[in-house]
């Protein structure tokens, strides 16, 4: 009793307040590049550094082992093999999509870097690391990341 | 945007990311709307992988602490050299947001915090203390935006700007009209620092570091003077003594100040002692600030034509060096051999460094 006593007379003394944080992220003529060609064409597009030949999926202005700017575009495959995963169980407001479903580090063919994504299989008893997977593009592209809506088993 | 400023500055230098030993960065959280920016910027952009990459912010200040910190590393015999890279990209968040966060809740966040308002009081306070009209102030924008147009890296460009344009500007606080404040930039700034073996691999030209001069300080809401900045007079004064500088105007050639707003110059020049308290806007009408004066002030355009906020105070320490190297195009003064470079900002503070063109000491 005399815990919560002390907890009351504290809790006069604090302040509480609320500070907004509005901002805009100039996302760049790179991502403009890949959700554009993911939503139109069903095109996964990475960049190559002239210096290092390691094509980055997803795409980036500079390559940070090389310092050189990748300005030269590459179409990887759709499929790709999973590299690591987890598979989401508890749901809460902000997931794509209803648990149970899997994020998997994926390594598209044609790519150097992996590619974080959803991994849509519901039972966790099918997926292994190794297993190859294709992305499911939306049908109707809202010019996000989700617009491929997972990758499914293949 | 910073890829641009590290690659020039690394080319300049004939250096390969390979050849630099570490890294400072100076950006300000939560001022463009995102944290940790080390994350962002400290490995691509920079080019850090696998370096030690050290990042500073100290609010405004920010780039002269940078710029400090680089001559500390390297005069400490720690790093052979080091790249110095600051930047801000003001135009994506609010840096007001970012600056409330680190005033007191209960006194400061309702009323004065950000930097608007203090500045605005200060100039208040400064004007009717020594009778300073608001065309006298008008005149630094106008002198300031016109030597911004020989600068390619200014921001504003207004070279045609008039004192009755300043005066007339919209009222943003008073007495601060829009044209009395500086804009709100995006840029990055990136210097290389070497040791004397180094520096001879790079340049036979280069910038040398004098001394350098800090003065921190608070007001807790307004417990303590909030004009007349005593950190530039306290600052100033030791690095002078320092360096045997008995009359800046004189034994200066050059000076880069960091002016928030056009009253800022005035008081910042009283107390970097270029004159006597009050007199700011005598030595401005003198003409010995301007462009062919004898000690000329912001060159550059100074932080009235830019202020990309992480960067803006490095920017005066390069403008300095800019200048002893005879590098300044349409805004070089003829023959300078010492420059001073000033950053403002923090909680009034002030962080000084003068530069020359010769390796041994001043005198």
């Amino acid at each position: 009793m005399e815990g919560e006593k002390m907890n009351e007379e504290l809790e006069k003394k604090v302040f509480r307040g609320r500070i907004k944080v509005p901002y805009k992220h100039t996302a760049g003529a790179y991502v403009e590049k890949f959700i554009t060609e993911i939503g139109k064409n069903n095109k996964i597009m990475g960049v190559k550094c002239p210096k290092c030949n390691k094509v980055f999926v997803p795409p980036k202005m500079i390559c940070f082992k090389c310092f050189e700017k990748m300005e030269e575009w590459v179409e990887v495959s759709k499929q790709g093999t999973v590299k690591g995963f987890t598979v989401i169980s508890h749901s809460t407001p902000v997931l794509p999509l209803k648990p149970p479903f899997a994020y998997g580090i994926i390594t598209l063919d044609g790519a150097d870097t992996d590619f974080v994504h959803i991994i849509n299989e519901s039972d966790p008893k099918n997926l292994r690391v190794g297993m190859r997977v294709e992305a499911v593009f939306k049908e109707k592209p809202r010019k996000r990341i989700l617009d491929i809506e997972y990758f499914k088993p293949i | 945007m910073i890829y641009e400023a590290v690659k020039m500055a690394l080319d300049d230098a004939q250096m390969e990311p390979k050849d630099v030993d570490a890294i400072l960065i100076g950006n300000m959280d939560h001022f463009e709307g995102i944290n940790f920016s080390e994350m962002w910027c400290g490995i691509d952009a920079a080019p850090g992988y696998l370096k030690p990459v050290v990042k500073i912010a100290t609010g405004g200040t920010t780039g002269s602490s940078l710029g400090i910190c680089g001559y500390y590393n390297i005069a400490s015999g720690f790093y052979k050299n080091i790249l110095v890279v600051g930047w801000e990209k003001l135009n994506e968040g609010g840096a007001t947001t970012g600056i409330i966060t680190a005033f007191d809740p209960v006194w400061e966040r309702p009323s004065l915090a950000g930097a608007l308002g203090p500045l605005a009081l200060m100039a208040n306070i400064y004007a009717v203390k020594y009778g300073i009209s608001s065309e006298q102030a008008a005149k630094v924008t106008v002198k300031n935006r016109r030597n911004a147009a020989n600068n390619p890296f200014a921001h504003v460009q207004m070279p045609n700007i008039t004192i009755d344009d300043v005066m007339n500007s919209q009222m943003i606080s008073y007495p601060l009209r829009l044209h009395d404040c500086c804009p709100q930039s995006e840029g990055a700034c990136a210097l290389i620092y070497a040791n004397e073996e180094e520096t001879k691999k790079i340049t036979d030209n280069p910038a040398w570091f004098k001394g350098v001069s800090t003065a921190h300080y608070y007001t807790f809401g307004c417990d303590d003077l909030m004009f007349d900045l005593p950190t530039a007079a306290i600052a100033s004064k030791k690095i002078y003594k320092k360096l045997g500088i008995k009359d800046p105007v004189k034994d200066l050639d050059v000076a880069e100040i960091y002016e928030p707003t056009s009253w800022s110059e005035l008081s910042w020049t009283e107390s970097l002692g270029f004159c006597g308290r009050g007199e700011g806007g005598k030595l401005l009408d003198e003409g010995i600030t301007q462009m062919s004066g004898e000690l000329p002030v912001n060159p550059s355009g100074g932080v009235l034509s830019s202020n990309p906020i992480g960067a803006t105070a490095l920017v005066r320490f390069a403008e300095a060096a800019i200048q002893i190297m005879g590098r300044g195009g349409k805004r070089q003064i003829p023959d300078v051999e010492t420059a001073m470079g000033m950053g403002f900002g923090g909680s009034l503070w002030t962080e000084l460094a003068i530069l020359g063109k010769d390796p041994k000491p001043l005198r």
